[in-house]
C-alpha cells in the first residue's frame, strides 16, 4: 500500500482543497518517480538528476514565489506540504528544491533588481539553469559574518577571491549566488550577494567525497580564483549579513516540514513492519515496548505538525519571525532524527538494509540537523531571543 | 474538437472500507475520495487528442453531492477547460437514472465525443455511458484501448482488447466512447494547474435524474476466511497433504 501520510489530528481539515491537492501531487510524483530510484541513487552516491525536468514541469521550484516569474504562486503552507512530501523520499531532493528554491531564487527575487529576475527566475523555474548557494566556509560554519571570501570592485565590475564549502548542487549549478565582502574583512556590513554563472573563469567545483548522510545529494566544494564578474551581478538591494540569514529563514522553515516528511516516513514504515513481522508467535506491534516506541513517535509527530501549520500560516500572514522558524527547525529536525532512530531499532536487523528507508533518513538527518543551523546554534538563537543576551 | 469527459467521485480504492450502520451504503468517516481511476484515463484521453489537434476544448462533467465539484476541479487542475456538476444529494446506484441526466446535459452541447471511464471503481457497472448513448442515440464503443481519429472525416477507430485478441471498431463522430486502463497513463496535476483550476468555470445545476428503478437491499462481507492447518513439515507432510486435499478438499 501506498504511502498515506500521518494525520491523527485531522488537520488535513485544516488545509484548503488546494494545499491538499499539492500535497497529494508531489506525492504521487515521489511514489512514482523517486521511490523506485533512491535506493540505488544513496548506494551510489548519486543525485538523480534525471528527475529535475519532471520536478519542474510539476511546479516545485520556488513554488511560492510568484507566477510572472513563471512560479507556481503557492502559499506558504502548500510550500511546506511540498517540501514535506519529497523528504518523505529523501532529504538530499529535498536538499535541491531547497536550494534552488529558497536560496537561489529567493535572493533573486529578494534582492535582485527587475532584470535579474526577469532573467533569472523563469530558468531556475523550468529547471534549464541549476543553482547553488554559497556561504558557509571552511573556517566559517556557524559564523559566516566571519567569512574570507572577497569581491573586490573594478572599473568594470567586480573580482572574487575565495573558498565555500558544503555547497549543495555545487557540480551540477550553472549559477551560483555568492556571498563575499566587498570592504574590510572585520566588516560584515560590507557583505553582498553575487550571481555568478559557473562558466566564468576562475570558479571550479569539486565533489565532496566520503559522506556518509545525504549520499543522493550533490555536496561540493568551490574555489574563487579572480573571477571577474560585470557590474550587474551584484544583487543590488542584498546588505550585510542580513541578507545571506533571510534566505537562510526561508530554507529553515522549508525544512522544518521537510523534516517532519522523513519522520512521517519512518513511522509509517514502522507500523507497517510491526503489524507484519512476527516473532515468539505474534506480530511485534503486540508488544509492549514497540507500541511504546510507536506511541512516542506519534506523538512528537503530531506536535511537529501542529506547529509547522501554525508557522506556515505566520509567514502566509506575514508575521512570521527568524527566531519562530529557529524553534520549528530545532524541534522538527530532532524529532525526525529521535523517529529515524527508533524506527531503525524497531526494524531489527532489516532496519539497516537499504531496502527499507528508516535508516537512509536517519543518516540522512544528522546532514539536516547540523546544516542550516546546527540544532544547538537554534538553541542559542532562542536563548538570545529569550534573555535578550547573546551567547554566542 | 469539443469532447465531455463524464467523470465519478469515488472512495479510494487503498482505503479499508466498513459496512455502515443502513447496512446499505459504506461507513464514509475517513475515507478519502478521488477522481475514479478509469474516469483519469478518459480525461488524459480528452486531454491528449485535443492537445494534438488545437484548437478544443474539454468540458467535465459530474454528478453528485457538492463535493463532486472537488472532483471536477482536480479534472480542471489536469487541464480540463471547464467543469459542470450536476447537483444530487447522492449518487442513485441506478445508472439508467444517472444517463437520463447526464443525455438531458449533453444533447444539445455540441460534443464531438463523450468520454467515460469503462466503469466506476466503486459500484463497478460499466452501465452509465452505453446507456447515456441509447438515449441520445449515438453509437458507442465500451472498454476501449486504442484509439485514433482520422482528421476531418468525421470519423474514428478504436481498439477493445479481447482475451488473446484485440477488436478494432470504426465509429462516426459524435460517438460515446468507454475508456479502459493502459490506453495512457493519466498526467498528475501540475501546482500550476492546480492554482489556475481555481480560475476555471464550474456551472452548477440540479441533476434531472430519471426515475430510481434500482436501490440496494443490503451489502454484505464475505464470510470470514477459517483459520488454516498446519499437518506437518517437510517431504513427510506430502501425502497427507495431498489425501486431504483428495478426501477432504475435494479440489484433486
Amino acid at each position: 500500500m501506498a504511502f498515506d501520510g500521518v494525520d491523527f489530528y485531522q488537520l488535513d481539515t485544516l488545509l484548503s482543497e488546494e494545499e491538499r491537492a499539492v500535497r497529494d501531487t508531489v506525492r504521487a510524483w515521489v511514489d512514482e518517480h523517486l521511490m523506485p530510484v533512491i535506493a540505488d541513487c544513496y548506494i551510489e552516491g548519486r543525485f538523480p538528476k534525471e528527475l529535475i525536468p519532471g520536478l519542474a514541469e510539476l511546479g516545485v521550484l520556488g513554488a511560492n514565489l510568484p507566477e510572472k516569474y513563471g512560479c507556481a504562486g503557492l502559499n506558504n503552507v502548500a510550500y511546506g506540504l511540498i517540501m514535506q512530501e519529497l523528504e518523505r523520499g529523501d532529504s538530499g531532493i529535498r536538499s535541491f528544491a531547497s536550494v534552488q528554491g529558497a536560496l537561489v531564487m529567493y535572493p533573486i527575487f529578494a534582492y535582485g533588481s527587475e532584470e535579474q529576475r526577469s532573467h533569472w527566475l523563469p530558468r531556475l523555474a523550468s529547471g534549464t539553469e541549476i543553482g547553488c548557494f554559497g556561504l558557509t566556509e571552511p573556517d566559517y560554519g556557524s559564523n559566516p559574518a566571519g567569512m574570507i571570501t572577497t569581491a573586490k570592485e573594478t572599473a568594470d565590475g567586480w573580482v572574487l577571491n575565495g573558498t565555500k564549502m558544503w555547497i549543495t548542487n555545487g557540480s551540477q549549478a550553472t549559477v551560483a549566488i555568492v556571498w563575499a565582502k566587498t570592504g574590510a574583512l572585520d566588516d560584515s556590513k560590507s557583505i553582498r550577494g553575487f550571481i555568478v554563472p559557473t562558466g566564468t573563469k576562475g570558479y571550479t567545483a569539486k565533489d565532496q567525497k566520503g559522506k556518509l548522510s545525504l549520499r543522493s545529494s550533490d555536496t561540493s566544494e568551490i574555489h574563487l580564483e579572480d573571477v571577474h564578474l560585470p557590474k550587474d551581478a551584484l544583487l543590488p538591494k542584498s546588505g550585510g549579513i542580513k541578507s545571506p540569514l533571510g534566505c537562510l529563514t526561508q530554507a529553515r522553515y522549508g525544512i522544518s516540514w521537510g523534516s517532519l516528511g522523513a519522520a512521517m516516513a519512518c513511522y509509517d514504515e514502522a507500523v507497517r513492519y510491526a503489524r507484519d513481522r512476527v516473532m515468539f508467535g505474534k506480530p511485534i506491534a503486540a508488544t509492549q515496548i514497540q507500541q511504546v516506541r510507536l506511541a512516542e513517535m506519534l506523538t512528537e509527530i503530531t506536535k511537529a505538525q501542529c506547529l509547522v501549520l501554525t508557522l506556515g500560516r505566520l509567514k502566509d500572514k506575514g508575521t512570521m519571525t527568524p527566531q519562530q522558524v529557529s524553534l520549528a527547525k530545532r524541534n522538527n529536525v530532532n524529532m525526525a532524527c529521535e523517529c529515524a532512530r527508533e524506527a531503525r531499532r524497531l526494524l531489527g536487523a532489516n532496519g539497516i538494509l537499504v531496502e527499507y528507508h528508516s535508516m537512509r533518513h536517519m543518516a540522512n538527518l544528522e546532514s539536516v540537523y547540523t546544516y542550516e543551523g546546527t540544532h544547538d546554534m537554534h538553541s542559542l538563537i532562542l536563548g538570545q531571543e529569550i534573555t535578550g543576551i547573546a551567547a554566542y | 474538437m469539443k469532447i465531455a469527459v463524464c467523470i465519478k467521485r469515488v472512495p479510494d480504492t487503498e482505503m479499508r472500507f466498513a459496512i455502515a450502520p443502513d447496512a446499505t451504503s459504506i461507513d464514509q468517516t475517513g475515507l478519502k475520495f478521488d477522481l475514479s481511476d478509469f474516469d483519469g484515463y478518459a480525461v488524459e484521453v480528452a486531454l491528449r487528442l485535443n492537445e494534438q489537434n488545437p484548437p478544443g476544448e474539454v468540458v467535465a462533467v459530474a454528478l453528485g453531492p457538492d463535493a463532486a465539484q472537488e472532483t471536477l476541479r482536480k479534472a480542471l487542475s489536469m487541464g480540463v477547460d471547464r467543469g459542470i456538476h450536476l447537483a444530487a444529494a447522492q449518487v442513485p446506484f441506478d445508472g439508467l437514472a444517472i444517463a437520463h441526466a447526464l443525455a438531458a446535459e449533453l444533447k444539445d452541447g455540441g460534443f464531438d465525443l463523450i468520454l467515460f471511464g469503462r466503469m466506476a471503481t466503486d459500484t463497478g457497472n460499466g452501465t452509465v455511458g452505453p446507456m447515456t448513448a441509447e438515449l441520445l442515440g449515438l453509437p458507442c464503443v465500451s472498454a476501449v484501448s486504442g484509439l485514433e481519429l482520422a482528421a476531418g472525416t468525421g470519423t474514428g477507430t478504436a481498439q477493445r482488447e479481447l482475451e488473446g485478441a484485440t477488436e478494432s471498431l470504426s465509429f462516426p463522430l459524435p460517438a460515446v466512447l468507454t475508456i479502459d486502463e493502459g490506453i495512457a497513463r493519466p498526467r498528475l496535476p501540475s501546482l500550476k494547474g492546480i492554482m489556475a483550476a481555481k480560475k476555471k468555470p464550474v456551472e452548477s445545476r440540479p441533476a434531472a435524474l430519471g426515475p430510481i428503478r434500482l436501490t440496494i437491499d443490503k451489502l454484505e462481507l464475505p464470510p470470514e476466511r477459517a483459520a488454516g492447518r498446519i499437518i506437518g513439515e517437510g517431504a513427510g507432510a506430502v501425502p497427507e497433504l495431498i489425501r486431504l486435499l483428495r478426501d477432504e478438499a475435494k479440489v484433486l
